[in-house]
């Protein structure tokens, strides 16, 4: 009995607990975050945004949430119910399981695996999922026209992200995302690697479906795109889908070329200032990058959308990966 | 050891079972989540079994990419259920010998198939070294070292698939007006715009 509590529960145990202080914290952020969106944008727009719930506004998350809550769930009669209810689920759900593999300081992380940056490529790969179920279970034609056009955004600059994470390997010579953090110790990869950075960004907002790459819930065009059918709680995960999903991206970018936590310079003040909060504080830097964006482009055109993914992009990174590989062996920087 | 049975036990039992509801699936988009359920699962299979990168790769291209293009092919099928069993009992026959000769050849093949004498040495090189090396490099030593040329003539297949099937969609139509960037960019003000003093009641 001692043998089945120390060799199987009390394991399960911890690793439970560890789920709960990510994942608390993480729908807190989320929550948080749009709070922060309509802030920003409002601030952008010289305008006052949330201000009326609580002090500053600051509750008005809770409000949103308690407002959905209690609203009716339809579903539509022509649905594939089973399918109609998953979509939520599965966007919600893929927004919080790449998190098992981050690492939020030395050794801060969940599930310490050696395919690290794989696993969050295929998280991130697997996000038009839920997308695509909920366009094609709604029974509708502008959930499922927004459901086609994020599939092929969506597949397309994935592609680019995937050269992207290439050149990175390149660097560090290891998949474990606690190794490609350790590499930028001196540098940032955001240094010498700055156009991968920058199209890995761009990639990014394509692949969470923010402005100017939010075609599949153009609304001016197709209603709300893929979530028009959606009311409620299915609606809701929607919407913390999303947005837990950008807090990820966020969290990618900062890993692959902003230094995790490492802090900028390694001297007295700043390495005074633990690891988790240098990773949160660089985050939320590229999630106000993220907003602001927002705020300031246009949509993109259907056809310029996929020109700029595999007329530019493409052919951009993949010369850089070859660039990287051709500059590591001549100087003789490849890692063991 | 016990979690590891069992977890190989739940991943095999719902992979042959989503493998079977692949086919016996009445609606073509079930059959394509039941096959995604079963990529899966294999790629459970593949962690259980230590090689960590075929899982992730497994469900990056597969899960990822090929079956995305699957579900956007079968979404747009219009199928009409009714129809589609009509001619059932019609198909049987010839559809049930063309499945009894395919099973006849795989129990062939099963029952003269016998493991190469130097296989056994080939499987237990990468073994060797995986308690000290992580398993994406030793994939890696063995792929571009032993199988290069097997590696790059695969490499060429799919390269001319790609050639292959660009030629096959590419066509060019006439009096399409695309959007050209680079003159778009090289447009200046002075070619591009006049200014003109138009008098009141006479225009242009």
């Amino acid at each position: 009995m001692a043998e089945l509590w120390t060799g199987y529960m009390l394991p399960t145990v911890i690793i439970v607990a560890q789920i709960i202080a990510i994942v608390v914290p993480l729908l807190f952020s989320v929550a948080y975050l749009t709070y922060a969106e309509r802030k920003v944008l409002a601030g952008m727009q010289l305008r006052k945004g949330p201000n009326v719930v609580g002090p500053f506004g600051l509750l008005q998350p809770m409000a949103d949430g308690i407002k959905l809550l209690f609203k009716e769930t339809v579903i539509p009669s022509g649905a594939n119910k089973v399918v109609f209810i998953a979509a939520p689920v599965v966007t919600f759900l893929l927004g919080l399981i790449g998190w098992a593999v981050i690492p939020f300081d030395d050794g801060m992380v969940l599930a310490d695996i050696n395919v690290g940056i794989l696993y969050l490529f295929a998280v991130s790969s697997l996000g038009v999922y839920g997308v695509i179920m909920a366009g094609w279970a709604s029974n509708s034609k502008y959930a499922f026209l927004g459901a086609l056009r994020s599939a092929a955004q969506m597949v397309s600059y994935e592609i680019s992200i995937g050269f992207v994470i290439v050149t990175v390997l390149l660097c560090v010579g290891s998949l474990n995302l606690t190794e490609i953090v350790r590499a930028q110790k001196d540098l940032w990869f955001a240094v010498p690697l700055l156009p991968m950075f920058v199209v890995f960004f761009v990639s990014g907002l394509a692949e969470t479906n923010r402005t100017p790459f939010d075609l599949p819930e153009a609304e001016a065009e197709l209603v709300a795109g893929f979530n028009v059918e959606y009311s409620s709680m299915p609606f809701a995960l929607f919407y913390l889908g999303e947005y837990a999903n950008m807090i990820l991206m966020s969290a990618m970018t900062t890993i692959l070329f902003l230094g995790g936590w490492l802090p900028p310079i390694d001297v007295a003040p700043f390495n005074w200032i633990p690891g988790p909060i240098w990773f949160a504080a660089k985050i939320a830097m590229v999630l106000f990058v993220f907003l602001w964006v927002r705020a300031t482009f246009p949509r993109y055109r259907y056809d310029q959308l996929m020109r700029l993914g595999w007329k530019v992009f493409l052919p951009l990174s993949l010369f850089w990966v070859f660039l990287t590989a051709g500059v590591l062996v001549a100087t003789g920087w490849v890692p063991k | 050891m016990i979690v590891q049975a069992l977890a190989f036990y739940m991943f095999a039992t719902v992979a042959i079972a989503a493998g079977v509801m692949v086919i016996s699936a009445r609606n073509p988009v079930h059959s394509v989540f039941f096959l995604i359920a079963a990529f899966f699962n294999a790629a459970g299979l593949f962690v259980l079994l230590g090689a960590e990168f075929l899982a992730m790769i497994l469900v990056i291209v597969y899960v990822g990419a090929v079956a995305v293009l699957f579900l956007f092919v079968v979404m747009m099928l219009d199928i009409n259920f009714v129809e589609l069993r009509q001619g059932f009992l019609q198909y049987l026959p010839i559809g049930g010998l063309i499945g009894v000769i395919l099973l006849v050849e795989l129990l062939f093949i099963f029952a003269s198939w016998t493991v190469a004498p130097d296989a056994g040495a080939v499987a237990a090189a990468p073994m060797s070294a995986l308690g000290e090396i992580s398993n994406t490099r030793m994939f890696g030593r063995l792929l571009y070292t032993k199988y290069i040329y097997y590696f790059q003539a695969a490499g060429l297949v799919l390269l001319v698939a790609m050639i292959g099937a660009i030629v096959l969609t590419l066509r060019t139509r006439k009096g399409v007006r695309r959007q050209k960037v680079p003159d778009q960019l090289r447009r200046t003000r002075a070619e591009s715009v006049e200014i003109k003093k138009v008098e009141t009641g006479k225009g242009i």
